[in-house]
This record gives C-alpha cells, structure tokens and sequence, in this order.
C-alpha cells in the first residue's frame, strides 16, 4: 500500500502543529466557538450532543496492521474503548477533548494517518472499493488514482470553503462496491476502444434529503487530464453551487437545475482554460505511486481446497467470503454486526487483534467497508479457518454479510444533535429479531439501512429496506422505505406508507420479509421480488 | 477605508476607490474594481490592461468564490494587485496567497505574529496554482520526467 515520503510526512505534520495553535487559540479565548467551528470540521472534530467527536480519514478505506493498531490504542487512551467504523470508510471516535486533539492527531501521524477535510465544506476523504486489488473482476486497481485525488484534495486553496462538502468515490469494476453514483463525484475506470485506461465522470449524485443518482457527464477522461478534470468540476460547482440556502447547496442540485448537459458544457469550457494552465501531475507521477499498490507476495501454488467440515465455519465461508483473483486465497469480511451489537463498533483490543491477525494472515493489509465491516483483502485458504477461529473466539466471527443482520445505522440521536429518532437501538431489535442464522439463510442477501433524520448518513434511500426516522409531534417515529440499491443497479427506495413506533418498524420489517418469502421465484433477492412484484402486496401485508 | 495590513508587492499601493463590476464594464475609466462573491470575474478580462487594482470582497469568510475569481484572473495573466477586503481570518491567509492574492485589508485587524506564521505555514504544496510555486509533484520529478 501507498508509503509517505518525505513531502507527504511533511504535509502531515504541518497541519498537526497548525491544528494545535488553532486549538490554542480557541483554548485562550482568542477565537470563538463561531469562528472556531468551520476550522475544527476541517479537521474532522464535529461537537455532538454530549462530547467532541473526531472522525479519522481512512484513504480509500485502506489500512495497514500499524495503523490499526493505533486506533485501538487511541480508542483506550483517548476513548472509551471503543471505535466507530463509518460509512465512508473512516473511524470515529465519540468521547473526545478538545485538549487532547492535536495529541492524537500527532499519534496518527506518526502512522501515516490524519483527520485531514474529514468534515466541512471541502473535498471529503476519497473512498474507493474494499476489495480493490484483491476482487477477481477489477480491471485496474481503483487505489492509485485515488491517491493521486488525495494529494490534490489536500489544502486546494481554491477549494476549501465550497458550497458545501464534497464526496469523490472511485472504482473500478462493473459491480460498484463503494456507491459510486451516490458520490458528488463518481469516477469508474475504464478502457476505451484504443484499450487505453481512462476515467468516466459521474457528477451530482447523493443523498440527504434530495437523493439523487448521479448522471455520467463524460465518457472518457484520459489518465493524464484526471486532475484538469476534477479542477473544472469543482471550479465550476465553487463558482455557481448555490450558497443562499443549504439544503441546496450539495453539486447535485446545481447539475440538477442546470441540466447535466449544461453543466457538463461549463466544465468543458473550465476545462479546455485549464489544460493551458499546466496543472497536471506529470504520468510519470503515477507510475510513482502505483508500484505501491502492487500484489504482495501470493505463493502460486497455494491450494484451494478448504475443509468445511465444521458447519460454523462453512455459514461464514458461504456468507463473508469473496472470490480472489489469485488462486488459493480468498477476501474474507469481518462482520461488525454481532446480534444485538452497534453496527460499526469495535472494541480497542478488537481492533487490534484484528490488526494482529491481518499482519499474520493478510500480507499487514485491511479494508474498511462502507458497510461498516472489516476486510481481510488477501487471505490463504490454508489460513483461513485458524483465522475464523481466532475473529470468532474474540466476538468477530458473525457470519451475515449482506444479510438483514448486516445494517448499517448511524448513531441517531443517542449521540447526534441532528437525529430526529434513535438509529442504534433499532437496528440492535431487528438485529435480534432475526438473530438466528437460519432465519438470515432463509432470507440471504438483504440490506437493511437506518438513518435517525432525513440526512440519511445511514443510508436508508439505497437500502433494499431503509428506515427513517422522524419526529412526529415530539415522538420518535419511524418511515419505511423499500426497494433501494447501491449496487451497480442503483435505485432509491420509496416509503410505504404511514410510520411506525420503534416496536411496529420491526413488525413491519418482518412482514415485509413475509411477503418476501411467500413470493420469491427461484433464486430471487429481496430486491427482484420487490422490483417484480411491485409495492402493492408489501403494503397490504404492512398496513392491511 | 480599510486600511491594507499585509501586501506582497513592490510597486506603490494603489488608493483609487474601486467601483462595482457593473460600474467598471458599463463605461467607466476607473482602474479599481471590486468584485462581489456573485460577480463573474471573467466580465473583467477585456479590460485587464487598464486595471491597477482589483478588490475581491469576502462578506463571510466561508463564502469561498472568491478564490476562484482571483485565479481566473492571474489565469488570464493580469499582474496588478488583488486584495482581499471584508471577512478576512488568519486561516485564510496562506490559501488566498496561494490562489493570487497579493494584499490583504482584512475588516478586523488580524495578530501579525499569528498571521505572520499562516503565511510562512507551508513549504511544500500539493497543486499548482496562480502563485507560481512548484508543487510536490514537479520537485519529485525534475523536468516532467
Ligand atoms: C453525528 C454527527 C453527524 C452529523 C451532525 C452529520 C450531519 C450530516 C448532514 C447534515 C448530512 C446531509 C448533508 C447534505 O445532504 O448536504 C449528512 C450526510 C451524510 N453523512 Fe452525516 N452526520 C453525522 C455523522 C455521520 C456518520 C457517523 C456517518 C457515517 C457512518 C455519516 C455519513 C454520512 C453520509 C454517508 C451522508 C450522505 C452523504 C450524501 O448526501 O452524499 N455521518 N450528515
Ligand atoms: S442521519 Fe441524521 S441522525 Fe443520523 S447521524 Fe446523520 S444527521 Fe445524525
């Protein structure tokens, strides 16, 4: 994975120490908590309902067993014990000091780590496939390019207070991993006629309140106009984003109201102004950066045979396992939904056995999901039941990966100032209510997704089944929403009907899953029966 | 008027009043604009030759089109002064530089020492901009190779 050299160090460690002295000033009195705020989001330090909570960037959701390894010790040093894992492939820590900041993002930059525009109204952490360089059905690892968009993103001068935040993903196969058209910017690699690699654009998707799928404005960007390109994008949404309210204010509403064939014929004028400027990294830049994500060191004759004789072992190889592209070795996801448990945590020595474990069995490397699980991104199948067992003696062996067990939540209003509901304790009923791994075979892939407000930081409008809450005169209620994906085939759930109390919105699940089960065709998702059947018997069995 | 705190230039500081861009491209003789965060700097480029002065003002410092209207312009090669006025803070400060900027008449006067440090923060940058430094990227590759 990609190694800082002296240039990036330096950068690192020049916003530890101004980050310290504008804590110092905040501290003294100098600057006040309104002037402080915009500073401290782009830092990644939000203040929520009971303490400060600091979000750490994961690039492109890729980790090594030292990194992990310090964010355990921090969730003991500075946390409670514990780590939040998110849905843009970073990790939150929810009982911060402020006095203790600038101390852990020094700790993290002794790894190569940082909380750089983790927050605020700029160009937020590039997120990417988990399985990049390991998925059998890549054409290119995705990672290089989004280190390259790292380094640019990183203090653009021109780019740091737009409109409003801006997500990039980047991906690089035909099954989207990573939600990439539910980014303000989505780039998927691909190869023209000439079989030359090259970026296609995807602007203005996301969600909030007005989710949007963001339509492709161009086709093909060649590899060495990647950053023209995304310059002109931004230029043109720092320029014209609207500013006057900000519930509008995300890209997505810009290339909305100006059509995407308008707004893409800006950011070619931008574009075509720009590459006079000589604001391109040389190729040669990434040819620097791309032997770092080469493959490790794979044994060629690994074997791919596996004894599947312990029935445990063989749920979680069938449910959390991921075809490898080398033989002999396999993905395997590490589930951090355990019946009952807070989707996205992990205890401090959780995450470092899991550090641990990925140093022993994983060649030191580990993903972070946007489904808020772990990846082990190469592991040999010799390994692999020494593996399970050490995860499951340790509480981390769960297998429902993608089933209705595996929900992504986001903390709700037991830690959000926004949340109009609770996120946590219903995904922990649900969680239990369908607990068994029998009932999660029976049902297979299913994915749940629960936001406390219409923010839908949990994702809820792609979710096959999303929750919503909302406040209803003062009551936490709760919408239910069917038929979302964020799949290669995304779509946007729509709400049933009337909401539910917190006991009714897990009836309600069941009974959806009923109407599931009693229709489904031979080898049928959740989702096809949906999309064949239509809302009408859901609804009938919900509210009937 | 404001008086101007920091300024990076050499030639003689320049104290016409600056007029509106709808002012300056209805008819006027003026060499001093000043641009608002909804003006599109680029109304301004048939006139770069007569311009000393542009002033890009900041009403809230966490509007950030003002950047981009100071690039556009040293992008189309003016070299006179662009000053940022209005809501001006330390943090600004090296970015601003970077996108342009070569005076500074911040609303509230800001601690030199601090501001002094702001400008000084960076050695390296990541991206090329409108100020001419070599980025990261051209130091590790000599010559574009
Ligand atoms: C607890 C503090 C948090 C606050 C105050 C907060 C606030 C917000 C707001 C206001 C939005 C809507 C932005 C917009 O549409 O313009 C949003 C969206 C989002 N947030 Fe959060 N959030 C919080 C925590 C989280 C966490 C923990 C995660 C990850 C697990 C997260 C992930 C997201 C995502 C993925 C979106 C949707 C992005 C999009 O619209 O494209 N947020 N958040
Ligand atoms: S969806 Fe709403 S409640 Fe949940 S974290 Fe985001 S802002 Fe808070």
């Amino acid at each position: 994975m990609y190694k800082y050299d002296e240039y990036d160090q330096q950068m690192v460690d020049t916003r530890v120490a101004e980050f310290r002295d504008q804590v110092r000033r905040r501290l003294s009195g100098e600057l006040t908590e309104d002037q402080f705020r915009p500073l401290r989001l782009q830092n990644g330090l939000y203040l929520q309902l009971h303490a400060y909570m600091l979000r750490v960037a994961v690039p492109y959701g890729t980790l090594n067993s030292a990194q992990m390894k310090v964010l355990g010790d921090i969730a003991d040093k500075y946390d409670r014990g514990y780590g939040h894992f998110t849905t843009r492939q970073n990790i939150q820590y929810n009982w911060i000091k402020l006095e203790d900041t600038p101390d852990i993002l020094a700790d993290l930059a002794k790894v190569e780590m940082h909380a750089i525009q983790t927050s605020g109204n700029c160009i937020r952490n590039i997120s990417s496939d988990q399985y990049a360089g390991a998925a059998a059905d890549e054409l290119v690892d995705p990672r290089p390019y989004a280190e390259l968009l790292r380094q640019w993103s990183s203090f653009h001068p021109e780019f740091l207070t737009l409109p409003r935040k801006f997500k990039i993903a980047v991906i690089a196969s035909e099954t989207d991993r990573a939600a990439m058209r539910l980014h303000d910017i989505g780039i998927k690699m691909v190869k023209n006629d000439a079989g030359e690699i090259g970026c296609q654009f995807y602007v203005g998707g996301g969600m909030g309140r007005t989710p949007m799928i963001g339509p492709m404005i161009k086709e093909f960007v060649p590899l060495d106009q990647l950053i023209t390109y995304s310059e002109a994008c931004l230029r043109v949404y720092n320029r014209y984003g609207r500013r006057d309210n900000k519930y509008k204010a995300r890209i997505k509403i810009l290339v909305h109201e100006l059509g995407k064939d308008e707004y893409a014929r800006q950011v070619e004028e931008e574009f075509a102004h720009l590459l006079s400027q000589g604001i391109e990294p040389p190729l040669a830049e990434l040819e620097r950066i791309k032997p770092y994500f080469d493959d490790p060191a794979f044994e060629t004759d690994a074997s791919d045979d596996l004894d599947l004789s312990d029935p445990d072992f063989r749920l979680w190889v069938e449910r959390n396992c991921h075809a490898h592209k080398q033989a002999g070795y396999t993905i395997a996801t590490v589930s951090l939904k355990p019946i009952g448990g807070i989707p996205g945590d992990a205890s401090a020595d959780q995450i470092r056995l899991m550090a641990q474990l990925a140093k022993d069995y994983s060649f030191d490397e580990l993903r972070v999901t946007h489904a808020q699980n772990i990846v082990f991104p190469h592991v040999k199948k010799a390994d692999l039941y020494t593996l399970w067992q050490k995860l499951d003696e340790a509480g981390l062996g769960t297998a429902n990966l993608d089933s209705v067990g595996d929900i992504i939540a986001c903390p709700g209003l037991d830690y959000c100032s926004l949340a109009n509901a609770r996120s946590i304790p219903v995904a922990q009923k649900i969680s239990e209510r369908f607990g068994s791994a029998e009932k999660q075979a029976e049902i297979g892939e299913l994915k749940l997704k629960i936001s406390g407000c219409i923010n839908a930081c949990g994702h809820h409008h792609a979710g096959h089944i999303g929750i919503l809450g909302v406040d209803k005169k003062g009551v936490e209620n709760y919408q239910l929403l069917l038929g979302g994906s964020e799949g290669a085939d995304t779509s946007l759930g729509k709400i049933t009907g009337p909401g539910f109390d917190e006991d009714g919105i897990v009836d309600a699940v069941e009974k959806a899953t009923g109407v599931y089960l009693a229709n489904r065709q031979e080898g049928e998702r959740f989702l096809d029966t949906y999309r064949r059947i239509g809302m009408d018997p859901f609804k009938e069995a919900i509210y009937g | 008027m404001v008086e101007v705190q920091f300024r990076f230039r050499d030639d003689e500081a320049v104290n016409d009043p600056a007029v509106t861009v709808d002012a300056f491209t209805d008819q006027s003789n003026a060499t001093a604009v000043r641009i608002e965060p909804g003006d599109d700097a680029r109304a301004l480029l048939p006139y770069l030759d007569q311009l000393a002065l542009v002033e890009v003002n900041f009403p809230a410092w966490t509007d950030g089109r003002g950047y981009s209207s100071a690039r556009v312009l040293r992008e189309a090669g003016y070299t006179g002064e662009i000053r940022a006025v209005g809501d001006i803070v330390i943090d600004m400060l090296g970015h601003l530089k970077r996108c342009g900027f070569d005076a500074f008449a911040p609303e509230h006067p800001l601690n030199p020492t601090d501001a002094q440090n702001a400008f000084d923060r960076w050695d390296n940058v990541y991206q090329a901009t409108a100020d001419g430094r070599q980025p990261i990227w051209a130091k590790r590759h000599p010559a574009g190779v």
